[in-house]
């Protein structure tokens, strides 16, 4: 990367360099980053953990409900022998092949949500909203605004202007590789809509609590992809003349019209993908019962 | 027949209608008290903050308080201010920390019962006192490429001027509310704590491109230089800047992530590349 000779004026800067976490800030600007940083270190362990379990994510339940953990989702191969697997004919690929390991290195357990958690997770670690909540909460880069530095990074700071961090512009592929999974969970929750009678084996509309669970999580989910700044800019936002087509306007509008909302979609998704896979968990062990509201 | 419940709310519906409940909720009582102010007295190489205790009423803005200290205690206090009104950009400073425009911060928002700490902007070299120098930022203006609008078609030179679109120009105008307070430089930690000024224009010059750049008319290509020059990669969009825009610019949502976009397309997206060898003289960011 060759890049041409600075060209700003240069300034005679004064010495008032902050120590870390220094500021005349009187107000509780420390609160929101810790929240941050609490809940964002609980649903990602909670996420992997769940991940990792490579069981309990499908419910059968006794009323023919078909709930499958939206973590899970699209089961590409089922390891039928675990508990609580999907069963086969939900998988796209059939059962666990042999060629497949299921466990890495001899100790990591590979598991269906790993196949394909690393879109939605690669989605989420690049996107705009969750790269600042997490450079202040985690790096303390700043820890909030007008609040000091440590003081190792100094000078020295780079940003997303190099690596590492300039690999956070491949956040639009990461975009192109999630947009099928809102149409693969909204098939899941239109099955979550249909039941099957365990004495005629006939399918019946119905509506489990698991059922809303899993739609709201769909929503949500989509709420927040859609949301996305990098679709913002695919759907119109990179033409200067966006009114020139209608469509593109109202697609552009549109997007707006989430994008306002990132952060809580994204606060607020985060948590019920992890709430709709403990629901769902919880059912299949039997330690909830799913509740049928028709 | 009028219902009880309108009977009963019938005086707050009047003082609505009349237009009295502003004043209610914001009538100032016009009672007295003692607050102590704690100002950066001195320049860059030699200061300290002084204590000024004085007599407030909670209508006054912190610029007024300090108006007042320096009629009554210290002549010699330096504080730049002209409309008072949170349009000239002027009297920006730190009221407890916090990157404000003084003649925008009403006493009532803040906690009189402690003193109020009153400083110059951190990001620029210090003058005297509350004054800073920001001439750097226009320098800096100056090396941001100029509006290049396009002919004017046939059609729009027989109407007399360029013809556009009412939602494409809006989208530009919101950029052009900026006042220059350059508050959002002051609290930028890529300038205030990296002091990366050689090598980064701040978020109130990367609204400036964005309001170029996306202007419908605009011919001119800022993408490389943003990128190579002007240190758009600096930016980890952590937003401080438009937590304190006074005039509520979206500097980060609406400026520098669509400006970050238009640099993946022209640097690190190989598709769009592909795409451009194939529509040759289509440029992403064109109309
Ligand atoms: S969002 Fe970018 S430009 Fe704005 S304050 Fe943060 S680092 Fe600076
Ligand atoms: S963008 Fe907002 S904060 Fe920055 S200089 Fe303009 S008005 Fe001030
Ligand atoms: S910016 Fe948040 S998902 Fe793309
Ligand atoms: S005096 Fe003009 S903005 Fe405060």
């Amino acid at each position: 990367m060759t890049r041409a000779p600075v060209s700003l004026p240069q300034v005679a800067l004064p010495d008032n360099q902050r120590g870390f976490l220094q500021t005349k800030r009187t107000d509780t600007w420390w609160l929101f980053p810790t929240i941050t940083l609490i809940y964002f270190a609980i649903a990602a362990t909670y996420l992997t953990w769940a991940a990792w379990q490579g069981e309990h994510y499908w419910y059968s339940g006794p009323g023919g409900a078909q709930y499958l953990s939206p973590i899970y989702s699209p089961v590409l191969f089922s390891d039928s022998t675990r508990a609580g697997a999907a069963p086969v004919e939900h998988s796209w690929f059939g059962e666990w092949p042999s060629w497949l390991p299921k466990l890495l290195l001899g100790f990591i357990p590979l598991t269906p949500a790993l196949l394909i958690l690393w879109a939605p997770g690669g989605f989420r670690l690049t996107c705009y909203y969750y790269r600042g909540a997490y450079y202040k909460a985690f790096w303390g880069d700043p820890p909030n605004c007008a609040v000091g530095e440590p003081g190792f990074r100094g000078t020295r700071f780079r940003g997303e202007r190099s690596l590492p961090l300039v690999i956070m512009n491949i956040h639009r592929y990461f975009l192109y590789a999630v947009i099928p999974f809102i149409f693969i969970l909204s098939y899941d929750a239109i099955i979550s809509f249909i039941f099957i009678d365990p004495e005629t084996g006939s399918h019946r509309f119905g509506i489990g609590v698991g059922s809303l669970v899993i739609t709201a999580n769909t929503v949500l989910l989509a709420s927040y992809t859609f949301g996305c700044h990098s679709l913002r800019h695919i759907i119109g936002g990179k033409k200067d003349c966006i009114a020139s087509s209608q469509a593109r306007l109202t697609a552009y509008n549109c997007v707006g019209c989430f994008n306002r909302w990132h952060m809580q979609w994204a606060w607020i998704s985060l948590f019920w993908v992890g709430f709709a896979d403990l629901y769902i968990r919880l059912c299949s062990m039997g330690i909830w019962s799913d509740w049928r509201i028709l | 027949m009028v219902s009880p419940t309108t009977e009963r709310l019938k005086p707050q519906i009047d003082d609505l209608i009349e237009g009295r409940h502003l004043g209610k909720l914001h009538k100032p009582t016009g009672e007295k008290r003692r607050a102590v102010f704690r100002i950066w007295r001195g320049d860059d190489s030699n200061g300290k903050f002084v204590d000024y205790p004085t007599e407030v009423t909670d209508g006054m803005v912190v610029l007024d308080a300090v108006h007042q200290i320096q009629a009554e205690q210290a002549n010699d206090l330096a504080v730049r201010w002209n409309c008072k009104a949170g349009k000239c950009g002027s009297c920006s400073a730190e009221v407890n920390g916090k990157p404000c425009l003084m003649c925008m911060t009403r006493l009532d928002q803040l906690n009189l019962d402690m003193h109020v700490t009153i400083e110059p902007i951190q990001t620029f070299p210090l003058i005297k006192d509350l004054v800073a120098d920001v001439s750097w930022n226009f320098e800096v203006k100056k090396k941001i490429k100029p509006f290049k609008p396009r002919k004017k078609t046939a059609e729009e030179e027989k109407v007399g001027g360029w013809r556009m679109k009412q939602e494409d120009i809006d989208r530009v105008q919101e950029f052009r509310k900026c006042i220059e307070c350059f508050l959002c430089q002051d609290v930028c930690h890529v300038l205030r704590d990296h002091k990366k000024h050689a090598e980064f224009i701040g978020p109130r010059f990367l609204i400036h491109v964005a309001a170029l750049e996306m202007h419908p008319l605009d011919t001119e290509d800022r993408i490389p230089e943003l990128r190579n020059n002007h240190g758009i990669g600096y930016c980890n969009i952590t937003k401080c800047c438009t937590q304190v825009c006074p005039e509520h610019i979206h500097i980060t949502d609406n400026g520098i992530i669509p400006l970050k976009e238009r640099v993946v397309d022209e640097f690190y997206d190989p598709l769009t590349k592909l795409f451009r060898i194939f529509k040759p003289g289509k440029g992403g960011n064109s109309a």
